[in-house]
């Protein structure tokens, strides 16, 4: 995908945030000293008196912003996912979900695609984290195309929203003219009856690479995009697994909790189908280039090409 | 404050605690302990001070008070019932299985405007309401009630530091200093001492007051409305358990409920008060 335009979706964020304010005039947007990282700062450049930081003080931020919702503004609290989802959670269950508040909540930097900075900011626990919570919606976008487009349902949305984003740039593979997001609805890129890849976030577009060798090697695989993890779309889990009789989830998130156990969860309910899950294993990351990390954790086309034909194999 | 008003204020707290006492009796649990000590700053402001109307609870530009010490939800129930929010009939299923009052503040609950009770949040949603407040012009104010035990929580340092710095001039903290935690005494517990000067040092207007005297109330809350430019906090000395005798100063009345014949020996002492009030 050399010649594909690439932008990280924290990137998207701080546009769709900026592009929306002019039509949404009770955005309000919070951000915890990292603007300049999550781009809300794009946002505060144009409009610095719906801008507010909170310094380095993500639970007190949470619980602003909820104050905020309950006044009838629509605010946007933006940090870290390892901060929004890690240590705001207790403030985002009772302060946000607990009273149903209507708060956005902007979590970049998710996932070993950190890079660098290593396990203490790579967080691969928000989605498991923020799904247990009744009434929060999650949605995990997989290009430039759809954040922006995320970004506008959950305004649209009544409700808390959870909004994971990622710090490192990722193809661009949906049309700006045509795409449609809807909140919920998982997105079937691809039909086929071999073996059916749910992938959601980064792992979208390496599902959409690992489709096409494997078509080579006389696999069909059917690929869908499951943006909202929660409400998570049954329908279309069942259907491809039903047609398909073989599930493989890929998600840069542990496998603990994320994508991997809210497919198990429908499948051993409705349609028990043998499912392999690709993800952080239960461990821990570290520094390294970003895409270097991401090929050592197996989350690449490679490795889905090579657990999806050894699964085939073994049907 | 005239001498009238002052007694329908003092006989309005009494039945606000008689209130008390009815809810934590028949959920048999519960915080009454905080609730008394709160009683008559939760009557001066429903009944002096905010600009609230129970017909229209959920109005855009009513003044707010989030409940951050929300173990002590009975005091608001009960304020809130007497102020005509909903029948005092609710008290008596307080905490019940199918209830409308919870065990904590819930938003639901008409007049309660915020969900509270994990300790150190509703101070940071009422400087969310007060920002709020200040992005729109609008002239409502917001009030907030802290534990002294509460003031431990880190969150509460955040919250004071940010609504200094956005300079909200339209929140009133309000410390109900009755020196008794669930562990024991605060300051052996975890001292949180000097609070007036933490706070100060954090940017707020400070003001002392007695949290049993409505003239000392109104001084206060009238010095924090005039006060522009920061946000005031009232740090008010109360009696934890204020009201009934055998409940006062003792730290075991934290959270525990009264036994029939307690109960009966409350709203003895209660009514005694009342009569005598009511001459």
């Amino acid at each position: 995908m050399a010649d594909v335009k690439k932008i990280a979706t924290r990137e998207s964020y701080g546009n769709a945030l900026t592009e929306l304010g002019d039509k949404y005039k009770d955005l309000v947007v919070l951000d915890a000293d990292l603007a300049a990282a999550t781009k809300t700062g794009i946002f505060k450049k144009k409009f610095p008196d719906r801008f507010f930081d909170c310094g380095i003080a993500e639970s007190n931020m949470m619980s602003v912003a909820a104050g905020i919702a309950a006044t009838g503004k629509i605010p946007f609290a933006s940090t870290f996912a390892m901060f929004a989802a890690g240590r705001a959670f207790e403030q985002v269950r009772n302060s946000i979900g607990y009273p149903h508040l209507n708060v956005k909540i902007g979590a970049t930097h998710a996932g070993i695609s950190v890079g660098e900075d290593g396990a203490t900011h790579q967080c691969n626990e928000d989605i498991a984290l923020m799904r247990t919570i009744p009434g929060m919606t999650v949605i995990n976008p997989a290009d430039d195309v759809e954040a922006r487009a995320a970004v506008e349902a959950a305004i649209l949305h009544q409700g808390p929203v959870y909004m994971h984003f990622g710090r490192l740039a990722a193809p661009v593979f949906n049309d700006p003219d045509t795409y449609k997001f809807e909140l919920g609805k998982g997105v079937q890129i691809r039909e086929g009856k071999d073996i059916a890849i749910f992938a959601t976030g980064l792992m979208v577009a390496e599902a959409i690479e690992a489709a096409k060798v494997l078509a080579d090697k006389g696999i069909d695989a059917a690929v869908i995009n499951i943006h909202t993890i929660k409400p998570i779309d049954e329908e279309i889990i069942i259907k491809n697994a039903a047609r398909c009789g073989l599930v493989l989830t890929v998600e840069e998130h542990s496998i603990i909790g994320g994508l991997g156990s809210t497919v198990a969860d429908v499948l051993s309910q409705n349609c028990p189908t043998k499912l392999v899950k690709i993800g952080v294993n239960d461990e821990f990351g570290h520094s390294g280039p970003a895409v270097d990390l991401l090929r050592q954790f197996g989350l690449c086309a490679d490795n889905i090409i090579a657990k999806a034909e050894a699964a085939v194999k073994s049907k | 404050m005239d001498a009238t008003t002052k007694k329908q204020l003092e006989i309005t707290a009494c039945k606000v605690r008689l209130g008390i006492i009815e809810g934590v009796y028949n959920a048999r649990s519960g915080h009454p302990g905080g609730s008394l000590s709160i009683a008559d700053v939760l009557t001066y402001l429903y009944f002096a001070e905010m600009k609230v109307d129970p017909k229209d609870p959920d109005a855009a530009d009513r003044d707010r008070l989030v409940l951050s010490k929300g173990h002590t939800a009975p005091a608001l129930y009960s304020t809130l019932a007497q102020r005509g929010f909903f029948p005092a009939d609710e008290l008596k299923s307080l905490r019940h299985i199918g209830a409308m009052l919870q065990g904590h503040p819930c938003i639901t609950i008409p007049g309660v405007d915020m969900s509270s009770g994990s300790l150190g949040q509703g101070v940071s949603v009422a400087c969310g309401m007060a920002l709020s407040g200040k992005i729109s012009e609008a002239p409502y104010r917001v009030y907030t009630i802290l534990g002294d035990g509460e003031i431990q929580e880190g969150q509460v340092w955040e919250a004071s530091m940010f609504s200094a710095h956005y300079k909200l001039d339209n929140l009133t903290m309000i410390v109900d200093n009755n020196g008794l935690q669930i562990d024991g005494k605060i300051s052996d517990v975890m001292s949180p001492y000097p609070i007036t000067d933490k706070f100060r040092a954090f940017g707020l207007n400070v003001i002392e007051a007695d949290a049993h005297d409505f003239d000392s109330l109104e001084k206060a809350f009238e010095e924090a409305s005039n006060t522009k430019g920061k946000p005031s906090v009232i740090v008010m000395k109360s009696v934890k358990g204020k009201g009934v005798s055998f409940m006062e100063n003792n730290v075991g009345w934290h959270g525990t409920a009264p036994n029939a014949e307690q109960y009966a020996q409350a709203v003895e002492e209660l009514n005694a008060r009342l009569k005598e009030l009511e001459g």
